[in-house]
């Protein structure tokens, strides 16, 4: 039962991402994209497909933007096949620019048009930093162990990651629930644009969205690197709460046990 | 037609007959960089060969005797004013012999590979390198200090490893200097700050690669010339580690095409900046593309992983002709090669070029020929390009062809051994008057001017620009905690299956120089150990890195031979071998020399993350104890500068004392008994306990009456002397009996300065009794976050 995690020139967080998910009982590889493009390896083989972090063919152009052209240029639809089929996807950091570009987030209909973007941080800088973030919505593959408004600490590390939306569209994604995290303050409370809690300037706070169904999440923070307690920068302080695993464990292990609980 | 051929961009020139001055015409119009000396003896080289020279075999020579590839100041003899022999080989006399004397076992390699290696556990090993990038930064920046990580970390690659974390350490001129100061051709320092900075996190971040550990430093010493030190930590399977390269091998440069970026980069390391420089030198300067690099960093873990290549080295300093001469002479044999075989950005680069060229993200293997297929099979899937350039012989000659036509052909043993440097080195102490000045009124005002000062207040404005969570491993990170105080040293868990940690630290005292660049060498390596403990580090190895003004003139290598002594004295004193080390010389500008640096990095290990020590305090109530003799040593100290005073005493090193401190810390914190630890280094006491309570919750209480001094008594030499081998320590109150008998059975000096507090505040109370700071948290965190904005 494996999960598949694909690397282009330029990702650089796979490994840390194979290690979180197998941390949850899964087994996943990573796999070049050309070997996907080449159709020497077949998405259908794999129950879940992860897009992790990096600087994809080095961003040039816009963050994932080629990344995204490479795999609209043959994959988009079996892309679709796959997450009608109820199969999670999982877009971390570089990742979600990947799924925003190829109109897989919000993932409304068959226009593969991006209609929400990830734009340069506000404060025109990369910006590595750990942010607390509130749980919007639960009812989704993803974000099944936490509660609603649970604060979640994960680090950031990006450029672009500023999510800019129309209002319109805002209003759909907020009446759909898609939106899947808040920025916020660490008493929970709506960081409201306040720079370094919300730390690139999203519109609403908003730091990860999902489709509709539920199982294409999208987010800028890593959870990979918020998997076991000594990742953290309460450590060691926290070592006396005895838990073992930080809140990025917890996202990892909700789609690894919705894989065990329907496809197995 | 093959007559005509060779002359096909090769020039023949007309050595053998030219006299000096003409010898020196050549070496000027070629751009050639060397001595006299040297030019005379490649003519008599010549002589013996009976024949003119192409221009590729002077441009080799040029690279392979530059001062960068060669270290001929280390390697020279160097004399006293009067001819008397002051140390022969300074390399070999000075830092080996430390590490050759000290013998461990756990020392794989080391000043001899790409990088230095030290054994991890019973199957890895670490490689460590750090490189200076001062003179490309200091005409591009941004390019400059991205191809000097780019550079490092291929050295890392370069020893079959793979690169987990990187450090920078970086030393601008003030960023407040006036602009009409700045002499023509010489960039700003914010500019300059700017620059390298982004140039850093770009080639970091987006090969994936966390930057954990640094400094940054500001000093009129720098004005003049920037510098940028790069290192990277590699982790490797132990017997993947290893050269195996024989005559018949084939010869194969992997990655970035050839261009005529960084011709003469290794000469132009070892020149002096001026007005000239931007335009002569921009060619010199390279291009950065991290994303290849991001390829070949795969595809080389790829290519040991299945034994595909038997030898492997980077391409840095001097290019091909430095990475091809190198290897040939590890396998104590020769090379063919065929210069039109490299695959090149443009088409019309001339041979020369080729050979020379510093191009960047490019690496030179040695492939067995029954391997080759499989070997470039492997490149290419990593959307790489691949040239097989020629091969390895057994004869000990170094040929280059260039469409069939011999190019070059010198003796490998030639090229590798310039003629001996003889200098003269000598060093005065300077005279210092102590000034006489009154003790400030206000302690609290002082320390937040200290504490929001640009040499002491967070780098958190530069931190947040580099990634240092990538990789997932990194435990203590540059910024800790929930208020993100500064570390003494990151820890990093490299291996998934092992609680081991890998403890990295700097030390960096260069304003000290100006007193006595002996103590001040031995401060440095004082400072990088106390870091490195003070978070739970031991076995620790170290690396040392000299940036200094022009040799040639004996008041410049009358500090460094001093600098480098106290490497050895201090070294060996402490038991820590040198396994790495690089020296950047020329550092001059019209505003006179560098500021003379020594970097010393130190990495050490710690058996389980889980007791790794952090600086913030922990919990109320439990005492605060001081260890280490604190002198009235002020020479240099941030106080000195602040309140814009000269003169004092220079830090010295007692070894007995700081060992015993150091002992004390790490025992302390094997058996669990302290909670929080934090050196006592920039700006002395005040500095440090202001530090740790800005990172916690909770608040300390102290009386200066306490420390344990010698020759002082006023309350801003006990605040802000920077004595070596101190530590502040928050013991675990039920534990304080067991502390003080291990610190009585090591001999320690030590006492209990206060304790903490339920409240996040400091309170310092003077010599005489009364309260001379009550700062909040809030007061502390607040200035010291709110400096470095450039």
């Amino acid at each position: 039962m494996n999960i598949l995690v694909i690397r282009a020139p330029g990702t650089n967080c796979d490994v840390e991402t194979v290690r979180g998910i197998k941390e949850c009982g899964l087994n996943a590889i990573t796999v070049h994209t050309d070997k996907l493009l080449e159709g020497s390896i077949d998405l259908f083989e794999f129950y879940a497909l992860v897009i992790p972090g990096g600087f994809s063919y080095g961003d040039s152009v816009r963050a994932g933007a080629i990344w995204a052209a490479k795999l609209n240029s043959k994959l988009l639809n079996s892309l679709r096949d796959f997450i009608d089929d109820g199969r999670p996807v999982l877009g971390i950091c570089n990742g979600f620019q990947v799924l925003v570009e190829l109109g897989l987030l919000p993932g409304w209909n068959d226009n593969s048009t991006p209609s929400v973007a990830l734009a340069p941080n506000i404060s025109g800088k990369f910006e590595c930093r750990w942010i607390n973030l509130r749980v919007a919505n639960v009812n989704n593959v993803f974000l099944r162990y936490f509660s609603k408004n649970s604060i979640l600490r994960l680090p950031i590390a990006h450029s672009e990651g500023r999510f800019i939306a129309s209002k319109n569209i805002l209003s759909i994604l907020e009446k759909n629930g898609q939106i899947a995290f808040k920025y916020c303050l660490p008493n929970g409370k709506p960081a409201d644009m306040l720079y370094p809690f919300n730390p690139n300037g999203s519109i609403m706070d908003i730091a990860g969205i999902m489709n509709p169904a539920g199982n294409v999440l999208g987010l800028m923070p890593h959870p990979e690197r918020a998997v076991y307690f000594w990742q953290l920068p309460t450590f060691p302080s926290n070592i006396a709460a005895k838990t073992y695993f930080g809140d990025g464990y917890w996202i990892f292990k909700s789609m690894c046990d919705y894989i065990i609980e329907h496809f197995q | 037609m093959r007559n005509r051929g060779i002359r096909q961009g090769v020039l023949q020139v007309k050595l053998l007959a030219a006299d000096d001055e003409e010898l020196l015409k050549l070496n000027s119009q070629l751009n050639l960089n060397l001595s006299l000396k040297e030019l005379k003896t490649i003519k008599k080289y010549f002589q013996k060969l009976g024949r003119e020279p192409f221009d590729i075999e002077l441009y080799s020579f040029s690279q392979l005797w530059s001062e960068h590839c060669r270290h001929k100041v280390f390697r020279g003899l160097i004399l006293d004013e009067n001819g008397n022999i002051l140390v022969d080989d300074m390399l070999k006399s000075y830092i080996a012999k430390v590490t050759e004397e000290l013998n461990y076992s756990w020392v794989i390699s080391f000043l001899k590979d790409n990088a230095g290696l030290i054994s991890f556990d019973d199957e890895y090993s670490i490689a460590v390198k750090v490189e200076t990038h001062n003179h490309p930064s200091a005409i591009d920046p941004f390019g400059g200090a991205a191809t000097g990580v780019g550079g490092v970390i291929r050295d890392v690659l370069g020893v079959w490893a793979s690169p987990i974390a990187l450090i920078d350490v970086l030393c601008f001129g003030p960023l407040n200097t006036p602009y009409k100061s700045i002499p023509k051709g010489i960039k700003h320092p914010k500019y300059l700050f700017r620059g390298v900075v982004k140039g850093i996190g770009f080639y970091g971040n987006n090969m994936g690669i966390p930057t954990v550990a640094g400094a940054i430093c500001f000093d009129k010493g720098y004005i003049g010339n920037v510098v940028v030190y790069a290192g990277c930590i590699g982790l490797v399977p132990t017997v993947k580690y290893g050269f195996w390269a024989k005559p018949g091998d084939q010869i194969v440069i992997v990655g970035n095409s050839t261009g005529r970026d960084g011709i003469h980069g290794a000469s132009f390391a070892s020149s002096i900046l001026d007005e000239r420089s931007e335009e002569v030198s921009r060619p010199a300067v390279q291009i950065p593309d991290p994303i290849v690099e991001e390829k070949l960093r795969r595809a080389v873990i790829k290519i040991r992983d299945e034994d595909l290549a038997s030898g492997i080295t980077d391409l840095g300093g001097g290019g091909l002709a430095v990475a091809v001469v190198e290897l040939a002479d590890r396998i104590g044999g020769g090379a063919k090669i065929f210069l039109d075989k490299v695959h090149v950005r443009e088409s019309n680069l001339l041979p020369w070029e080729i050979w020379i060229s510093e191009s960047q993200e490019r690496m030179l293997f040695s492939v067995p020929k029954s391997k080759i297929n499989r070997f470039l099979e492997t490149v290419y899937s990593e959307n790489l390009e691949a040239s097989v350039i020629g091969e390895f012989t057994r004869d000990r000659w170094i040929r280059v062809y260039y469409f069939n036509n011999l190019i070059c052909e010198v003796e490998t043993d030639f090229l590798l051994h310039p003629p001996k440097i003889v200098r003269k080195a000598k060093w005065s102490k300077p005279i210092l008057v102590e000034s006489e000045f009154e003790e400030p009124e206000d302690y609290g005002t002082l320390i937040l001017k200290l504490l929001s000062s640009d040499d002491i207040c967070s780098r958190e404005p530069v931190i947040r620009t580099y990634d240092h969570e990538v990789q997932g491993n990194t435990v203590i990170k540059p910024l800790h905690g929930f208020f993100a105080g500064p570390s003494d040293a990151a820890v990093i868990k490299p291996l998934n299956n092992s609680w081991k940690g890998l403890v990295i630290s700097v030390g960096l005292k260069p304003w000290y120089s100006r007193l006595d660049p002996y103590w001040m060498a031995a401060s440095s390596i004082d400072e990088a150990l106390r870091n490195n403990i003070c978070v739970g580090g031991r076995r620790i190895a170290i690396l040392d890195n000299f940036t200094w003004g022009n040799p040639e003139k004996p008041d410049r290598l009358g500090s460094l031979v001093r600098a480098v002594k106290a490497c050895y004295d201090f070294a060996k004193g402490f038991e820590v071998p040198f396994i790495s080390g690089k020296d950047s010389l020329y550092n001059e500008s019209p505003l006179g020399p560098i500021l003379e640096t020594l970097l010393i990095t130190a990495v050490g290990i710690i058996p389980d993350i889980r007791m790794a020590v952090t600086i913030d305090l922990k919990a109320s109530k439990n005492p605060l104890y001081l260890t280490g003799l604190t002198l009235p040593e002020l020479g240099g100290s941030r106080y000195m500068q602040i309140i814009e005073h000269d003169g004092g005493s220079v830090p010295k090193v007692d070894l007995k004392i700081s060992k015993s401190s150091m002992n004390l810390i790490r025992e302390s914190i094997d058996k669990g008994y302290v909670n929080a630890v934090h050196d006592l280094s920039d700006g002395g006491l005040g500095i440090s306990i202001s530090e740790m309570v800005l990172s916690s919750q909770y608040g300390a209480e102290i009386w200066l009456d306490k420390v344990v001094s010698r020759n002082i008594n006023r309350d801003d030499f006990l605040l802000f002397s920077e004595s070596n081998g101190r530590f502040l320590v928050e013991v675990k109150r039920n534990f304080e009996d067991n502390f003080i008998s291990i610190a009585e059975k090591l001999g320690a000096v030590f006492s209990k300065i206060g304790y903490t507090l339920s409240n996040n505040c400091l309170l310092i109370h003077g010599l005489k009794g009364s309260l001379i700071v009550d700062l909040s948290g809030d007061d502390l965190r607040n200035a010291w976050k709110s400096g470095l904005r450039a």
